[in-house]
C-alpha cells in the first residue's frame, strides 16, 4: 500500500467520524430541546418491578401520554433507592414501600410537600399484612395472636435492616391495640413473636427464600408478595388476619421531573392501571374497583395513621438507640444470655 | 487477584536470600513519575474512601463514636463477628495448607478439577452462596445437618467464601521449594516430621501468614453469603456488617461508619501482628 493510498484512508475514515460525530450532535440537540420530557426516569423498591416493566410501561405506551414516552428503571431496597436518589441519582417518579422514604426527598427538597395533595394522598398501591403458611396451613394459623398462642416459629425480614418489613410489626402491634391491648401489651405481643423469630433476613426477598428453604412455620410477608410467589409456583398458602394493617405504597414526582413523569404518576391511577396493579397482586387504591373477591377486606383492617402517622411510629418504634423494637432486641438478646 | 500478587512476592524474598532491594527498573517513564501514578492511585481508590469512613465516624466528635461502637448491639455483633473470624482463619491454615499440599504434592485422577473448585466460591455471588448453603444445610438438609440461623451457620459460611486464600497463598510457595533441601535432610536421617516443620513450614510460613490476614479480613466484612443463612437475630446471629446495614437504614451514617472504623483496625491489626510474626520468625532463622 502505498503512503497516499493510506492516506487517502485516514481522510475517508476521518470524514465518516465527523459525520456519525455530527449526527449524534444533532439526535442529541434535538432529545435536549423538544422532546426532553420523552423520558421517565423511575427509582421504586424492588417489589413491583415485573408490574412496572411487563405491564404499566408498555400499557402506558398504549395511551396518547404515553405514545413515545421510554423509560429508565431502578429497582432495589426501598430505603437504599431513596438515599440514592438523595444523593444525586437522576429520578422523576419515585415509589417506595413507605412514606418516611419520601419523606427523606421532601426534606431534601427533591419531592415538593405537597405530594400529598391529590385524590389518593400520594399512594399509588396497597396490600395488606398476611401470613403465609405451608401448604394446608398445618399450624392452623388464623391471626397475630396465633403465632403466640400456637408457639410457632416466625420469620419475618429485620425491621432495622429492611424498612418494609416495619409493616409487619406494626401490624402485630396494631392487631393487639384493635383487641383492647393497652400499648404495653401490644408491645409484649411484638416481643413474643420476635422471639419466636429464629431469622430476620436482612430484605422480604430474602425473607421469602429462607421460608421457601425451609425456615420457620410462619412468614410474615405483604399479601402482593405471596401473591407474586405463588403465581411463581411455589408450594405457599397465605392467610389475612381479621386484623392487620392497610400497606400504603406512596409515589410521587421529584421537583425537576418532565411532564411526562406527571402523566405517568396520573397514568397509574386511572381505573386500566388500577386494573392491571390487581393483576399483579397489589389492592387498588379506588374503593370503586377493589376487586373483593381476590381481595376481601379483613373485618378490622386499620391503618398506619390509626396508629399514629410514619413519621411519629419512626420515632417511637424504629429509632436504632431508643426505639421501642431497638429495646425489645436488647431485652432478647439479654434474656437469651 | 489481590492474593496472587501478595502471596508471590513474599514468596521470593525470605526464601531466595537478599535480591537487590530495588530491581530493575520499569521500561518508559521515570521512576517520579511512577510513584507518583502509585501514590494518586491508592489516593483516589483506597486512601481518600478509608478517609472519609474515619471522618464521618467522628463527625459527632469521640463520644459519638464511643456512643455509636460501644452499643450493646453493636459489640455483640463485633463479638460474634471476630470470634467467628478468628475460628475461621484458625480452621483455614490447617486445611488451606492441607489441600495446597495435596494440590501440588500428590497425583490423582481430577486433580485438575479440584484445583478449579478452589476458586468457586469467589465466582459465586454470595448471596447465591448463602441459598445454597441454606439448602445443604437447612431443614431439609440432604446430609442430615441443620445448623441454619445458628453462630455455626456464620462459621460454615465464612470458611467456604474465605477457602481460597490460605490454599492460594501458600500453593505457589509449596512450588518453588527446592525438594533437594528434603531429600539431603532425609540422608541425614531427619525424621518426616523434623522435615516438615524445620524445613518445610518456614518456608511456607509467610504464605500461610498472608493467607491468614487475607481471609481474616474478609470474613470481617463478609455480608451476602450471611444475610440467609445466619438468620440476623440481633445479639445472636446478627454480625456487624448486617448491623452495619441496619444502621444506613436507620440513616446513622455516623454509628455505620463508626462500626467499620472499628472493623478495619482489627484487620490493621491482625496485618500488623502478622507481620510481626513474620519479622521474628526470619530474624529466628538467622
Amino acid at each position: 500500500m502505498t503512503s497516499s493510498n493510506k492516506l487517502n484512508r485516514f481522510k475517508v475514515q476521518g470524514l465518516l467520524v465527523f459525520a456519525l460525530v455530527a449526527f449524534a450532535a444533532i439526535l442529541a440537540g434535538c432529545g435536549g430541546s423538544d422532546s426532553g420530557s420523552g423520558e421517565v426516569e423511575l427509582v421504586a423498591y424492588s417489589t413491583p418491578q415485573q408490574a412496572y416493566e411487563d405491564h404499566l410501561e408498555p400499557a402506558f405506551g398504549e395511551t396518547d401520554a404515553g405514545d413515545g414516552i421510554s423509560f429508565t428503571n431502578s429497582f432495589g431496597a426501598s430505603g437504599d433507592q431513596s438515599r440514592a436518589v438523595e444523593a444525586g441519582q437522576g429520578a422523576g417518579y419515585v415509589n417506595f414501600a413507605l412514606e418516611t422514604d419520601i419523606t427523606r426527598l421532601v426534606d431534601s427538597g427533591q419531592v415538593a410537600s405537597t405530594w400529598r395533595d391529590n385524590k389518593y394522598k400520594g399512594i399509588v398501591t396497597n396490600s395488606v399484612v398476611s401470613l403465609v403458611v405451608r401448604p394446608g396451613n398445618p399450624e392452623g394459623v388464623e391471626s397475630f395472636q396465633d403465632l403466640i398462642d400456637k408457639d410457632v416459629e416466625v420469620v419475618t425480614p429485620n425491621p432495622f435492616t429492611s424498612g418494609g418489613a416495619r409493616w409487619n410489626i406494626m401490624a402485630i402491634y396494631g392487631a393487639a391495640i384493635e383487641q383492647g391491648d393497652n400499648p404495653e401489651q401490644a408491645l409484649d405481643k411484638v416481643k413474643q413473636v420476635l422471639s419466636n423469630a429464629p431469622a430476620q433476613p436482612e430484605s422480604a426477598r430474602v425473607a421469602l427464600q429462607a421460608f421457601i428453604g425451609g425456615a420457620g412455620d410462619v412468614l410474615l410477608s405483604y399479601e402482593n408478595e405471596a401473591i407474586v410467589a405463588q403465581t411463581a409456583g411455589e408450594d405457599v398458602e397465605y392467610v389475612v388476619p381479621d386484623d392487620t394493617i392497610l400497606i400504603e405504597q406512596p409515589a410521587a414526582v421529584t421537583v425537576d421531573a418532565p411532564q411526562a413523569a406527571t402523566d405517568y404518576l396520573d397514568y397509574l391511577w386511572t381505573d386500566p392501571a388500577q386494573e392491571i396493579w390487581q393483576e399483579q397482586g397489589y389492592r387498588s387504591v379506588n374503593p370503586a374497583l377493589l376487586d373483593k373477591e381476590k381481595f376481601p377486606v379483613p373485618t378490622g383492617l386499620f391503618t398506619i395513621d390509626d396508629l399514629g402517622g410514619w413519621d411519629k411510629v419512626a420515632t417511637e418504634f424504629f429509632d436504632e438507640e431508643n426505639g421501642s423494637i431497638a429495646k425489645i432486641n436488647e431485652e432478647l438478646g439479654v434474656e437469651g444470655e | 487477584m489481590s492474593s496472587d500478587a501478595q502471596a508471590v512476592e513474599p514468596a521470593v524474598s525470605p526464601a531466595g536470600g537478599k535480591p537487590s532491594r530495588a530491581g530493575i527498573r520499569l521500561p518508559g517513564a521515570g521512576d517520579a513519575l511512577n510513584k507518583g501514578l502509585v501514590v494518586t492511585y491508592l489516593g483516589l481508590i483506597v486512601l481518600l474512601p478509608l478517609a472519609a469512613i474515619a471522618t464521618k465516624s467522628f463527625e459527632d466528635g469521640l463520644g459519638g463514636f464511643w456512643n455509636a461502637v460501644s452499643s450493646p448491639q453493636a459489640v455483640a455483633s463485633l463479638e460474634l463477628t471476630v470470634t467467628a473470624s478468628l475460628i475461621v482463619v484458625a480452621i483455614n491454615a490447617v486445611m488451606g495448607t492441607l489441600i495446597a499440599w495435596v494440590l501440588v504434592r500428590d497425583n490423582f485422577r481430577g486433580k485438575g478439577v479440584v484445583n478449579s473448585v478452589i476458586d468457586l466460591p469467589f465466582a459465586l455471588p454470595t448471596i447465591v452462596a448463602s441459598l445454597t448453603l441454606l439448602v445443604v444445610y437447612g431443614k431439609d438438609s440432604p446430609v442430615g445437618i441443620n445448623i441454619a440461623f445458628t453462630q455455626a451457620a456464620v462459621v460454615v459460611a465464612l470458611l467456604f467464601v474465605t477457602l481460597p486464600f490460605v490454599v492460594r497463598a501458600v500453593q505457589p510457595l509449596l512450588l518453588s521449594i527446592d525438594r533437594d533441601m528434603e531429600t539431603a535432610a532425609e540422608s541425614l536421617g531427619a525424621s518426616k516430621t523434623r522435615i516438615f516443620w524445620r524445613i518445610i513450614f518456614p518456608n511456607l510460613a509467610p504464605g500461610i501468614a498472608t493467607g491468614i490476614a487475607l481471609a481474616f479480613a474478609r470474613a470481617l466484612g463478609e455480608f451476602g453469603s450471611l444475610i440467609l443463612i445466619s438468620g440476623n437475630v440481633p445479639f445472636k446471629t446478627e454480625v456487624s456488617s448486617v448491623f452495619i446495614r441496619g444502621q444506613i437504614e436507620s440513616d446513622n451514617l455516623v454509628g455505620a461508619s463508626a462500626v467499620s472504623v472499628v472493623l478495619l483496625a482489627i484487620s490493621l491489626l491482625m496485618l500488623a501482628f502478622i507481620t510481626f510474626v513474620q519479622r521474628r520468625g526470619s530474624r529466628h532463622d538467622q
